[in-house]
């Protein structure tokens, strides 16, 4: 079996144990850390398109491999932005909580 | 072809990915997403893609890692373990991820031949440019806008967590990252590694322009010396309104954007290079932009002021 | 072809994003100067662009550095997206103006946080509105979505407050699901096709599976943000939280660039749905329309009611689908009413929220039942509410009744009935809320009611947005041919 197809089933079930830990976890730092399984999995589906469309002497398509490398930068910054409005709440709440 | 191996990694991704689920405490999810980064990492190394096995062990793995462990370690006990969802409940959220699993792995079973691809597109175009990096040609070239806004996102992802401290230490400091004195290895991990990571950081985006590296993956690398630093102690995170610290993250962006409007008068129009020009321009971009990375993804995982400012 | 004026294309789009840069330059003093300083431009450059598509009836298109899709990337300004940029222009000017007040950079500082982040947050989000109107490539638009995402995240939260804390962080994280599945129908689409232009895809799209997959992915993930029943629970505590300006500009403007994106995708991406698809998108705009008109009528707080009524208002957007199906949609009265409501509803929303504001600092608060004084404290921002309110009731003058009028012509015309019924429904609905808070409003206050007079000139803004929504209703009650500039063939010229 071709690599690409391989690691494609397994992106399948990635997004799928992704979109399952969305569901069953309320709070919201597992939330946060499903979403990042989804995000990489999502990014592994254009790396199974890249593996595919290899040629022209390149190992992959460059395109959808730059598209991945700009995808990971956005989903850590979503992370970051997400981590301090948590831990912000968090101050704020036990701030609140504190007379 | 080493089909044994590429199976064992497959089986073992989702074996570590059911983990960051089903872990009963959040640390222990976290640490198994650090894992799962690494794995992953691998597994683009098999799908013939070097420079995002880099930013993915730098930045998926690393950076996020980091971000989310210091995270783990603020939160109360009582509000970073849950209690776990019964059977029941799990079989009925299983039901729609299942179906979701299916109709993708049913469309990676059936794809389209040949396989489209715009490689030989990319490659016709790449000695326009003069780089040998054909995922940096499209990074800086083919689809330049869409990475000069990623950039414009990341400095405003910047600007969101910085919004979230109080009014009156706007421009300060954000808090240490060392939890009192740091202990000996990491002290001496600290010491050593820096001058070798820094070194290699700079050979990654140098290196870019013809094999696999680029900014994210060296201004990745410079972050996480930055924080290494930080953690043991070494350095203190500097006051979020310095105005060197405003001016290294102003100056990539600044630099892709002076190139890009430069690009209606040297060249064809916006973000056009000149012929002949092109990799020199890119290589000055990239090593401004490679300074702002760092500096932006070190900065997101200190988070926003907690002191007044100096 | 593009002609020279294609730069005007890229102007619009990256100058609000050079202000955010600049801000960051040390030392920057008193960034709402900088916003002022950049929006004459933008501005001009947006209007040039609605003035070229109209004169040469086609739309204006910039290729960037010289490569073509599917290798590169395309700007392209049809006519609805140079109205739909005109309309942000607008609103943003206005929203902006009232926004001096509270956001400005204290005396004896060069910088202070609220107002730092308010205006590079606005800066960014005109941007990526504007993104969203001219770019052609799916991944471009992920970038959009992205920059839309954070722009608006940290505008909840501005006043630091442990619930609009809360607010932000849902709905960051429905924003980030949202974008996850659209991302994930890209990737396939990538798969199928090797290309993610809309022109190119357009000629080469097949009505197989993984396609079928991959938009409706794309068109779920587009709904969680634009908030349409049942995933809509993320809006109503994010909009109310936010600082008015704030508000203003994520009812109006904010939430309308995914739906304008699902829009695309519909009509030019994968024209061929059945009629059950649509009816689908129509039926959940519906529930959305009534249920969330009926929550409006039950809130305590102005600005909640305000918010739902948002999620309400949205709802008649998506009853757009089944009432523009044909072979040009374009041409139906199904599109240009559809379109017609998405403005409407954003200068009347826009001018509510502004108002509320208003309201709210005369009073000191924002309870509905006790809103008895404000006609006295704030007479012309009473007034824009109401005027507003007939934009959303759907009575004349203005630009909500047109809209209405055309959608419910439409869905006669095709014997859609329950849609006409709907329409009118939601329309007494709103009735319901807007004269319930009027009402309310122009009681007199008894003796120990402390009012802060408001200034008149800062109330000049609702009135402006609202008198907006009123003079869109002078337009005839016929498919503009405006907005049909540029639809019919998606290939570039």
């Amino acid at each position: 079996m071709n690599p690409a197809t391989l690691y494609g089933l397994m992106t399948a079930g990635l997004i799928g144990i992704g979109l399952f830990g969305l569901i069953v976890h309320g709070t919201a730092l597992r939330k946060l850390l499903s979403f990042n399984l989804v995000a990489a999995g999502v990014l592994l589906l254009f790396g199974v398109a890249a593996q595919r469309g290899a040629g022209a002497g390149f190992p992959g398509d460059p395109v959808p491999q730059a598209m991945v490398i700009t995808g990971i930068v956005v989903a850590f910054a979503a992370s970051a932005l997400a981590v301090a409005l948590l831990l912000r709440l968090l101050d704020v709440e036990r701030e609140d909580d504190a007379p | 072809m080493m089909g044994v191996f590429d199976i064992a990694l497959a089986l073992l991704v989702l074996g570590v990915a059911l983990m960051v689920v089903n872990a009963a405490e959040t640390r222990a999810a976290v640490i198994a997403f650090i894992a799962l980064g690494l794995l992953l990492a691998l597994v683009w190394v098999r799908l013939g893609s070097v420079d995002v096995a880099l930013t993915e062990a730098a930045i998926g793995g690393g950076a996020t890692g980091i971000l989310l462990l210091r995270a783990c370690g603020r939160l109360r006990p009582s509000v970073s373990d849950t209690p776990q969802p019964g059977l029941g409940v799990r079989a009925a959220a299983s039901a729609l991820p299942t179906l979701l699993t299916i109709a993708i792995a049913s469309v990676v079973l059936s794809p389209p031949t040949p396989a489209p691809s715009l490689a030989e597109a990319a490659a016709e175009a790449l000695p326009d440019l003069g780089l040998g990096n054909p995922v940096t040609a499209v990074l800086l070239g083919y689809r330049a806008l869409d990475t000069l806004l990623e950039k414009v996102v990341l400095l405003l992802a910047l600007v969101g967590v910085w919004s979230l401290t109080s009014d009156g230490l706007w421009g300060g400091a954000p808090a240490e990252l060392a939890d009192g004195a740091a202990k000996p290895p990491l002290l001496l991990l600290a010491r050593l590694l820096p001058p070798f990571g820094v070194v290699a950081g700079i050979y990654l985006v140098w290196a870019g322009a013809d094999h696999p590296g680029g900014t994210f993956q060296g201004g990745a690398m410079l972050a996480g010396m930055w924080l290494l630093a930080m953690m043991a102690g070494l350095a203190a995170p500097p006051d979020t309104g310095n105005p060197r610290l405003r001016f290294a993250l102003f100056v990539g962006p600044a630099a892709f954007l002076l190139v890009g409007f430069a690009g209606f008068l040297i060249a064809d129009g916006f973000l056009a290079y000149p012929p002949g020009l092109a990799k020199p321009l890119i290589v000055a971009v990239e090593a401004a932009l490679t300074l702002s990375i760092a500096v932006i993804i070190a900065l997101m995982v200190a988070g926003p002021a907690m002191k007044a400012p100096r | 072809m593009s002609g020279d004026a294609g730069f005007l294309l890229v102007l619009a789009l990256m100058l609000p994003a050079t202000g955010i840069v600049a801000m960051f330059a040390a030392p920057m003093r008193a960034p709402e100067r900088l916003a002022f300083l950049l929006y004459p431009p933008t501005l001009a450059a947006v209007v040039a662009i609605a003035v070229i598509v109209g004169r040469s009836e086609a739309a204006l298109s910039y290729t960037l550095g010289g490569w073509s899709p599917p290798l590169g990337l395309m700007l392209r300004a049809d006519g609805a997206g140079a109205a739909l940029m005109v309309m942000s222009a607008v609103i943003i000017g206005l929203v902006g103006l009232s926004a001096l007040g509270a956001f400005r950079t204290p005396e004896g500082t060069s910088e202070a946080r609220q107002p730092f982040a308010f205006w590079a947050l606005l800066l960014a989000l005109w941007s990526a509105l504007n993104l969203v109107f001219l770019a052609q490539d799916l991944f471009s638009l992920f970038v959009a979505l992205e920059l839309l995402t954070f722009a608006a995240v940290p505008l909840v939260c501005l006043n630091g407050k442990a619930d609009t804390l809360q607010a932000a962080l849902r709905y960051l994280l429905f924003a980030l699901v949202g974008s996850a599945f659209y991302l994930m129908g890209v990737a396939l689409i990538y798969g199928a096709y090797g290309a993610l232009d809309f022109a190119i895809l357009r000629v080469v799209m097949r009505e197989d599976a993984a396609t079928a997959l991959a938009v409706a992915l794309m068109i779920g993930g587009l709904m969680a943000k634009t908030a349409v029943f049942p995933v809509h629970l993320w809006l109503p505590p994010a909009h109310a939280g936010a600082p008015p300006p704030a508000s203003a500009v994520l009812s109006a403007l904010v939430i309308k660039a995914p739906f304008f994106l699902i829009v695309r995708l519909w009509f030019d991406l994968a024209p061929y749905h059945g009629a059950l698809a649509a009816n689908l998108l129509a039926a959940l705009g519906a529930v959305s329309i009534l249920f969330c008109s009926l929550l409006a009528l039950r809130q305590v707080r102005l600005k909640l009611m305000i918010a739902y009524s948002t999620v309400a208002q949205v709802g008649y957007l998506f009853l757009m689908f089944p009432l523009a199906t044909s072979d040009m949609p374009w041409d139906t009265l199904g599109w240009s009413g559809g379109l017609l409501q998405l403005v409407s509803h954003a200068f009347a929303k826009a001018a509510m929220f502004v108002a509320a504001g208003l309201i709210a600092e005369a009073l000191g608060h924002d309870r509905i039942d006790d809103l008895a004084g404000a006609a006295r404290a704030a007479p012309v921002s009473v007034f824009a509410f109401a005027l507003a309110g007939l934009s959303l009731m759907g009575l004349p003058p203005s630009g909500g009744f047109n809209a209405k009028v055309m959608l419910i012509s439409r869905a006669v015309a095709t014997e859609q009935w329950w849609i006409a019924v709907v329409i009118l429904a939601g329309g007494i609905l709103a009735a319901g809320y807007v004269f319930r808070v009027i009402g309310k409003a122009m009681a007199d206050a008894g003796a120990g009611v402390a009012i802060t007079p408001v200034p008149r000139s800062r109330e000049a803004v609702p009135l402006a947005l609202a008198l907006c929504a009123l003079v869109i209703g002078f337009v005839p009650l016929q498919p503009f041919a405006y907005l049909a500039i540029g639809r019919s063939t998606g290939v570039m010229p």
